[in-house]
């Protein structure tokens, strides 16, 4: 199928600003599950709120645009009422780490088989560019006018700490990288996160000297490195991308299943 | 059918209730008064192939019951007091997206942590507006456990029918106080299932756009239709919308499709009421002592009658106001400071007969708390 069979084209043109990479994270998704052959009636999207929760409007699956924070927790109930569908979690930063974070640890110490998708670009778009979790100390926001002073968050490093069993980072300059790690995280059996460096010209780029779209993919270029390269060790600033973990442990749902036999059988 | 009887708790008959009803999925959160429902749905709901989780929070465990009843399952969750306040976001969110579910909160002490093992019926207006924006919902409660069971029954059929949340307003008197419970035959009280769409595959299904009868048949997430669910106002597919039109057709549909039914929805129990002079009006828990006093008077020749309310909400507006007219005096029995009480004034024509007996201390109203209004209205002094 084109990647146009996957999107509801009634409700385009779609509302992110020109530059955003939240559209590019979406192509990407796309391929990810048109590679993988998965059925469209047989995949759940469950977003949050904000800029990259809109993605569920656009997209031709079962879509769930839900509360702030909460998709994982609507999505936790829906995948084990029917574990054989395939559920899908695009969130933003501030919805994943921020609001949702408590929903966020406990999908990865559950181990439950969601594929949550971060669209980190640092900031609270939707309401107009406040710091979120992400946001770098020092970094300019609509609520930092003097420069943030709250450290971020480390994604990769909380949820790893949490438990998850398939942990990565990629960028929307990385796409061909970006779909293939999709593809693993959506097949993995398991609570699977996916750090996706997205960028968001209009409020973060414009507060912190990035002048256009393509300034800050050419940041995610030259300031990320794969996982464990000689580059790193010579510059520790820079950010790693690739597979963090990628690990079998059980899952919640078969899990759940074996409680089922187990009280089938009279206790 | 000896085995057909329980000794339970309210709370237990309120699972046996939901298990009537065909509940598929359970998530909460301890909290008491009402954990004992989680302890037994853990229990019981796997056995018969439904899900139990306990969830991070409050919040999720709203959420979570929401995202299984999109996928066609009967879904319940159970709170009280602080976790019932927690739950009202996502309870807006079932509102907008007309998911069916159930929200049973074992009302407490508050405000705040207040009295996490006392009685209480102070969450009466919370239940009807405790989430923002304009909205209708039903809210039902019970004084003992035979209609504990029965409207929990019931709040899943009107849940499944009008694609509603319902909740359930039960009280921890009611929830801890064991009694017995005659469990009903399988068919002996009605099971409904929400309606599903005929609109085979392949042709454009719109998800929310009502009948003309104000229903609206739903496609499973996972079934052949694929669309959208939003809590942002949306059109028939379930795209946002901002279009003043569609907006003011979702917002009357939404009101409408129970406003609209409330004589469907209303459930009453009345005692003595025909020949009353004075009418009691109470529910769940403290209807227990009214009908105490009332029984107890009629032995007397005083002609004291009890309208013990089971719908909330929508308020029974009609049938209070026809037992109001008949009578010298109503006194509306509560443990809160006259939440109903006012709902009472409102519709009736004259507002000046209609007294509180009430209890606010966390202790069980007694007799004696009616009596000594009573005494008051029948000028024999306080």
């Amino acid at each position: 199928m084109a990647v146009r069979d996957y999107i509801r084209e009634r409700f385009f043109p779609h509302l992110w600003c020109p530059g955003c990479g939240h559209g590019i994270v979406m192509g990407a998704m796309i391929r990810a599950i048109e590679k993988l052959g998965i059925q469209k009636s047989d995949i759940v999207v469950v977003s949050g709120i904000g800029c990259s929760s809109r993605i569920c409007g656009y997209l031709d699956f079962h879509t769930l645009h839900t509360l702030h924070g909460r998709a994982l927790a609507f999505a936790t109930g829906l995948k084990l009422s029917r574990p054989e569908l395939t559920v899908i979690a695009p969130m933003g930063d501030g919805d994943a780490f921020a609001i949702g974070g408590n929903h966020l640890i406990h999908a990865a110490r559950r181990n439950i088989d969601l594929t949550a998708i971060i669209m980190n670009n640092n900031i609270y778009g939707m309401t107009g560019g406040q710091y979120s979790p992400s946001t770098g100390y020092g970094d300019f926001a609509t609520t930092a006018p003097y420069g943030n002073i709250d450290p971020s968050f480390d994604p990769v490093n909380l949820v790893l700490g949490a438990g998850a069993s398939f942990v990565a980072r990629t960028t929307t300059y990385h796409v061909t990288s970006m779909i293939n790690i999709l593809e693993k995280a959506i097949t993995h059996r398991g609570f699977s996160v996916v750090d996706v460096l997205s960028q968001c010209p209009t409020y973060y780029g414009r507060k912190n000297k990035f002048a256009t779209a393509v300034d800050m993919m050419n940041f995610y270029k030259t300031q990320t490195t794969p996982i464990g390269s000689k580059d790193k060790e010579k510059n520790p600033d820079l950010i790693e991308r690739g597979i963090f973990i990628q690990e079998e442990r059980p899952e919640y749902c078969t899990e759940y299943a074996k409680v089922i036999e187990k009280a089938s059988q009279g206790g | 059918m000896k085995n057909n009887i329980l000794f339970v708790q309210g709370n237990e008959a309120c699972v046996e209730g939901a298990l009537y009803a065909g509940l598929d999925f359970f998530a909460g959160y301890p909290i008491t008064p009402s954990t004992e429902i989680a302890e037994l749905l853990s229990y019981r709901l796997p056995a018969k192939r439904g899900k139990f989780i306990q969830m991070e929070d409050e919040l999720s465990s709203m959420c979570a019951i929401v995202g299984a009843s999109l996928t066609g399952k009967k879904a319940m969750t159970a709170t009280s007091g602080p976790g019932f306040s927690l739950k009202q976001e996502a309870i807006g969110f079932a509102v907008m997206t007309e998911t069916p579910c159930v929200i049973v909160n074992v009302q407490r002490g508050g405000p705040s942590t207040g009295l996490p093992t006392s009685g209480s019926q102070g969450d009466v207006m919370q239940a009807r507006w405790g989430t923002h924006g304009e909205h209708a919902i039903i809210v039902l409660t019970a004084s003992n456990n035979q209609d504990v069971f029965a409207m929990t029954v019931e709040a899943f059929n009107l849940s499944e029918t009008f694609r509603t949340p319902v909740i359930l307003l039960f009280d921890e008197i009611v929830a801890h106080t064991r009694e017995r419970l005659t469990m009903p035959e399988p068919d002996e009280i009605n099971v409904v299932d929400r309606l599903h769409t005929s609109v085979p595959k392949g042709t454009d299904y719109h998800p929310y756009l009502p009948r003309e009868d104000g229903r609206l048949p739903v496609s499973d997430f996972g079934g052949v239709h694929r669309y959208n669910v939003t809590g942002l106002a949306h059109d028939m597919w379930g795209f946002p919308s901002t279009n003043p039109t569609v907006v003011y057709d979702l917002m009357r549909h939404l009101v409408d499709k129970i406003q609209g039914h409330s004589k469907e929805i209303t459930r009453v129990k009345e005692f003595f009421v025909h020949d009353a002079e004075c009418l009691l009006i109470s529910y769940g828990a403290s209807a227990r002592t009214a009908l105490h006093v009332v029984e107890n008077r009629r032995e007397r020749g005083e002609k004291l009658g009890l309208l013990e309310l089971q719908t909330l909400w929508p308020f029974p507006a009609d049938v209070v106001k026809k037992r109001c007219a008949s009578v010298d005096s109503v006194v509306v029995v509560e443990m809160n400071m006259g939440q109903i009480l006012h709902e009472v004034k409102r519709v009736t024509d004259d507002g000046d007969k209609v007294f509180l007996a009430n209890k606010i201390d966390g202790t069980f109203i007694a007799p004696k708390d009616i009596l000594d209004i009573l005494r008051i209205i029948q000028g024999k002094g306080a």
